[in-house]
């Protein structure tokens, strides 16, 4: 690989990894936050809360879970390399 | 230097033990003659090497067979399989299908055995999920569901697997150290992209079946801010619409494949491996439940999507 587009690849594997992990910590803490939170209000829908919590997850991790995939063939099987 | 001491260290990960350090003679060059002592020059190219697959389709050369490197398989263009993906999913689906046939020609209303305690425990779960979640009035949901989730769990499942195990195994039984084998169907986009757009064709199916096609396209059109927007809207529908095949397609994959690469990093370790390995493996245990469980979820969700009158 040439040494510009292999800095240039880990430079931005780098930013995406960054990022992605600090969108998605943030959104996080506010779901597991919010969940704790209204299962101690209503402990009675914990199970129900849960159920939700998992699918919200989902949502909440597939921008960053692709960003760390597409980082991931940009380090091992770059494209312009 | 670097360059040097990346081969050796490379080199002393993948013999794990086996062989000791043989000298590379040259960057990208395989120098061992059988699959226990296959030898790479760097770590990318181990990774590189366990990311490729067992594919079949025309060679240069002019006659059909296998792939040994990554661009003769690129070359290969659009009809080319990747044996190794489709023969691990079938096998595992008939497994599943085989598995759950059994119990239910078993079943007994007296005391039940454990596997059908365990496939009790599965149905009952799905079957609250969709009790909870779907609305419309279809019998062919929770069938789906199951088999969904129980299919792409046992395909991740492979994931705990140590990584160069399968490969091994079928590089010694194929007599070929070079041909590439990856076992772990759910990190190969075509399979996940597979799963999803037959439920997006089912929601298709599902959405015209019940709304009629002027429903269909009328909620398309109409929905947000009446007839009178109608480019607004289709231009604010249509990516919503079109996104969820492929959000559900890459979910799947980017989580798979994000966990296969790190235990292949991990793989790089040497001795220490084991010590990274555990913890990474334990998590996984969350997320391969996890992904199978939100594919069925969302399946169900955007189904009952389907089934509902605006």
């Amino acid at each position: 690989m040439e040494p510009t587009i292999a800095a240039a690849t880990l430079i931005a594997a780098a930013l995406i990894f960054g990022i992605c992990g600090a969108g998605t910590a943030v959104a996080f803490g506010n779901l597991g936050g919010k969940l704790i939170e209204s299962s101690a209000r209503q402990p009675e829908l914990a199970p129900r809360l849960q159920t939700q919590f998992f699918l919200v997850a989902g949502f909440v991790d597939v921008i960053s879970i692709i960003g760390v995939g597409m980082a991931m063939l940009f380090i091992f099987a770059n494209p312009f390399a | 230097m670097a360059e040097a001491a990346q081969a050796a260290e490379a080199a002393e990960a993948s013999a794990a033990g086996e062989a000791a350090l043989t000298t590379v003679t040259e960057a990208g060059e395989h120098v061992a003659d059988h699959a226990e002592a296959a030898q790479y020059a760097t770590g990318g190219e181990y990774i590189g090497h366990h990311l490729g697959f067992l594919t079949y389709g025309k060679l240069p050369d002019g006659h059909w067979g296998f792939a040994h490197t990554e661009e003769e398989a690129a070359d290969m263009g659009f009809w080319s399989v990747h044996v190794d993906t489709m023969a691990i999913s079938v096998i595992l689906g008939l497994f599943f299908l085989g598995l759950f046939l059994s119990v239910s020609r078993k079943v007994t209303s007296g005391v039940p055995g454990g596997l059908q305690n365990f496939v009790e425990l599965l149905v009952e779960f799905v079957q609250s999920n969709v009790n909870t979640t779907f609305h419309g009035k279809n019998d062919f949901i929770a069938p789906l569901a199951l088999t969904i989730f129980c299919w792409i769990f046992l395909m991740n499942l492979l994931d705990l697997v140590p990584v160069d195990l399968i490969p091994l195994a079928v590089q010694a039984a194929a007599q070929d150290p070079h041909i590439f084998f990856k076992a772990v169907p759910t990190t190969d986009v075509n399979i996940t992209a597979g799963l999803s757009i037959s439920v997006f064709l089912l929601i298709l199916y599902y959405s015209v079946k019940v709304k009629g096609l002027g429903g269909f396209l009328g909620e398309l059109a109409f929905q947000p801010f009446g007839k009178w927007a109608l480019p607004l809207n289709l231009v604010m529908e249509l990516p919503a619409f079109l996104a969820k095949p492929v959000s559900l397609a890459l979910r799947l994959f980017g989580n798979l494949f994000a966990g296969e690469v790190i235990f292949l990093i991990i793989a790089l370790l040497g001795y220490w491996q084991a010590f990274l390995h555990v913890p990474w493996a334990i998590f996984h245990l969350l997320v391969i439940p996890l992904q199978a469980y939100l594919f069925m979820m969302l399946t169900i969700v955007y189904l009952n999507q389907a089934h509902q009158h605006h």
